[in-house]
């Protein structure tokens, strides 16, 4: 009898100690933006990935906002406890130089394009540093409310034209866009766009510009407030991310519309933190995450164009109002007509001294 | 037993029953007290050691770290001491073969473009002097002249002001995070300038913030100190109601507190409206009440109020109503009796709120990003910046300093003033 209760108890802790092992699932955490962003994310990366690895738990974690900072100061103190990074091509380039995020070798770990092309390639020269896998490209573009004008603004000088379309404007509380777009509508040509800007004449101009219609501005910081200004008629036009303003006009039926002329390209993509305590794991979920369906399939939840040349003919309808997405893409051809791609390397240089300037003038 | 010890000082010694004297057995057992006490204390002290004395002593500290540089070009700072940068002669091979060596020696665990970031805080463009050098440089194998091959490969590198740099911060600490803080930089010779005047910036958000908190700290005490009075004279049934309604927004999220003031006061907002309505704006007329200097004010004032009212009313608690009745019997009118009698009574309740609401609402920034606009944005908004966007921690540490130092400066004059001893906080 003795020896019976003895063996039981001795299976029941080999069972059960087994099945722990088994129920213990990798818990992988990625850090985004939060919100519709995050669970487009759920839904074409992390959904999918966890139904075909059961073993794999996703944590979300919604601090990409301050993803720099909180990095740099896990770093410091020695314990990284994220596995996946979503930043800005600005800040991954940052991070990298830094040297708190991994370099990857986008071939041997992103599965090629269907048709073989290797991922580099796919991917072209949107991989901006050696440590950014790029997924989706986004615009900041412009907004305008239907109801305030007769005839709609087409152009970016007429943002910047008070007396044929007058009203509040809202634009970013950086110098970045704002610069290149005053610069523009002031008559520089586009191709040339940095060159002046590296001078102190052209920012002055820039700056002069900005002058012109600085009393009617009410400057933004986080995503969310230039189209809540819009849909409120604080303001009548107004600089946004084009998912944001996509999501008001398709999915809240506000009467707002969107102007394209040289919407402002920028990136968006994962970076490894180094240190990041399941290396292994998620580099595999990289190769699966980041492939040319899955980056089509984010289109389905957010207007937002994906970072891969072979992803672009398989984006579909959205997946809950039904709408084609195609022309609601910033890389969609009539859209892209006019388009500033961010440059990189001259904000890497000057965006400290340059915000330093703007923020003087904007206070003054 | 102490009174006769006490009393019979001079005489004979008493002693406890095993021939201790009484006065070192009494000693010991409080020794043996005070130290059980103290290792009762012991955890929170090293609890406030570790999660808050060294963490803001490090990040003092940033604020004049710069060993980077030496780390980084541990060949080249020496050599540069002998250089002259106030001529006009650039350093010679020998510190460019020490630059190179430096530079290939961080390409291996690739922490040089670090050095490139830390640079381009001082001097826009050393970000990408370093970010395109280091590839290049890497290929350069045993060169005639490194001199000549180093200014082939970016032409900055030749440049009189790279290398000025580079040696004004060779040290191992420096001063420039808190030239910045105060609008200023370096000229040629090293001397502190300060920035043109359209540049000029952090102490003018200094300035304004401090001002703006003044203001935020008056209207609470205008606001909160008749609150204050009716719940502390009040019943208790219906002072317990008014005590929800002031603590209710205090257990409610910052931002709803703060989004909800959008609401209010924005254009197309409920006050507007109102005041359209009645007639007393004009509606192409609609009063800017928010993204300006009133948001900010409004929306402060309202969410650092419990502050105010509730140190008051713990304080007005307290006093008597036969004061009151006294001073009035003695023929003084009800004001002349608040003015003598009630107002002194409650000066330190209105001490510690004011000194709560100053202390929060110039480390605010949530709250003024949101409503303030331009006009109404204070220096912890460029903090954060510094902090999160443009990684220049030394910076936002500098300017973190000065705003601890003048907190600390502002309560020794408050100590002087009215002293310490006159707070009270409940």
């Amino acid at each position: 009898m003795y020896k019976i209760i003895k063996q039981t108890l001795l299976a029941m802790i080999v069972v059960s100690f087994t099945a722990g092992i088994a129920l213990a699932k990798t818990k992988l955490v990625i850090v985004s933006w939060g919100g519709a962003y995050t669970t487009s994310q759920q839904k074409a990366y992390h959904d999918p990935y966890m139904k075909l690895n059961p073993n794999i738990q996703i944590i979300n974690d919604d601090s990409a906002a301050a993803g720099p900072a909180k990095l740099r100061a896990m770093s410091k103190a020695g314990n990284v406890t994220w596995d996946l990074l979503d930043a800005v091509a600005s800040d991954s380039i940052a991070l990298c130089d830094e040297g708190l995020v991994e370099e990857v070798d986008h071939d041997a770990i992103l599965a090629p394009a269907p048709d073989g092309t290797p991922a580099s390639a796919d991917f072209g020269d949107l991989i901006v540093s050696p440590c950014f896998v790029p997924t989706i490209v986004y615009a900041t573009t412009f907004g305008y409310r239907k109801d305030a004008f007769a005839t709609p603004p087409t152009t970016i000088a007429d943002v910047f034209d008070l007396k044929k379309f007058p009203g509040g404007r809202t634009l970013e509380k950086k110098p970045i866009g704002n610069f290149e777009w005053a610069l523009i509508a002031d008559g520089v040509d586009p191709d040339k766009v940095y060159e002046v800007l590296a001078t102190p004449e052209g920012v002055d101009r820039a700056f002069k510009k900005l002058d012109t219609i600085k009393d009617s501005v009410i400057w933004w910081s986080t995503g969310s407030e230039p189209v809540k200004n819009l849909v409120a008629g604080q303001v009548v036009i107004g600089s946004a991310y084009n998912g944001r303003l996509f999501n008001a006009i398709a999915a809240e039926k506000q009467p707002l519309a969107m102007m394209w002329d040289w919407q402002y390209f920028d990136l968006d993509g994962w970076v490894i933190p180094k240190g990041s305590p399941h290396l292994k794991e998620i580099k595999k979920y990289l190769r699966f995450a980041a492939d040319t369906q899955r980056l089509a399939d984010q289109a389905k939840y957010i207007s937002y164009g994906p970072a891969r040349k072979s992803s672009a003919p398989l984006v579909g309808k959205h997946a809950e109002l039904g709408v084609d997405m195609k022309p609601h893409m910033p890389t969609n051809p009539i859209n892209a007509k006019h388009r500033l791609v961010k440059n990189y390397e001259f904000w890497a240089d000057h965006e400290v001294e340059y915000t330093e300037k703007f923020l003087a003038w904007v206070v003054k | 037993m102490r009174k006769i010890n006490n009393i019979n000082n001079n005489q004979e010694i008493l002693t406890t029953a095993d021939g201790v004297p009484l006065k070192a057995s009494l000693n010991r057992a409080l020794r043996r007290e005070r130290n059980i006490s103290l290792l009762l204390v012991t955890p929170l002290f090293v609890f406030v050691l570790i999660a808050f004395l060294f963490p803001i002593a490090d990040m003092l500290f940033l604020s004049v770290d710069n060993k980077i540089v030496v780390e980084k070009l541990p060949r080249t700072v020496p050599l540069l001491a002998d250089w002259d940068e106030t001529g006009t002669v650039l350093p010679d091979e020998q510190i460019y073969k020490a630059l190179v060596q430096d530079i290939n020696a961080g390409t291996v665990d690739k922490t040089i473009l670090r050095l490139g970031r830390r640079l381009n805080f001082e001097q826009g463009g050393m970000s990408s002097l370093f970010r395109r050098s280091v590839r290049k440089l890497k290929r350069l194998k045993e060169p005639e002249s490194y001199k000549a091959a180093t200014i082939r490969i970016h032409r900055k590198w030749g440049d009189l002001a790279t290398w000025r740099l580079i040696k004004r911060l060779s040290g191992k600490f420096t001063p420039t995070y808190f030239y910045s803080a105060v609008d200023g930089g370096v000229d040629k010779a090293g001397h502190f300038v300060r920035n043109p005047e359209n540049q000029r910036i952090y102490l003018k958000l200094f300035v304004r913030t401090i001002l703006l908190s003044l203001l935020i700290t008056l209207f609470t005490i205008i606001l909160g100190y008749p609150i204050s009075y009716l719940l502390a004279t009040l019943p208790t049934k219906l002072s317990n109601l008014l005590m929800i309604l002031v603590l209710l927004p205090f257990w409610t999220s910052l931002l709803v507190r703060t989004t909800s003031w959008i609401t209010l006061l924005q254009r197309e907002g409920v006050i507007n409206d109102l005041l359209v309505w009645i007639g007393v704006v004009d509606n192409a007329h609609r009063l800017t009440m928010i993204h300006n200097q009133i948001g900010t004010i409004v929306a402060m004032t309202h969410i650092l109020l419990p502050f105010m009212v509730l140190p008051l009313f713990s304080v007005m608690k307290t006093i008597p109503p036969n004061y009151m009745r006294a001073a009035r019997s003695m023929g003084a009118t009800q004001f002349r009796a608040f003015l003598r009698i009630y107002l002194p009574n409650t000066v330190p309740g209105i001490g510690a709120g004011c000194i709560l609401v100053f202390i929060l609402s110039i480390g605010y920034y949530i709250t003024p990003s949101l409503v303030g606009g331009t006009s109404g944005t204070f220096i912890s908004n460029l903090i954060a910046y510094h902090v999160q966007g443009s990684l220049n921690w030394g910076l936002g540490a500098a300017l973190g300093t000065m705003l601890l130092m003048f907190v600390l400066a502002l309560y020794v004059l408050y100590d002087k003033v009215v002293g310490l001893d006159n707070i009270k906080l409940g």
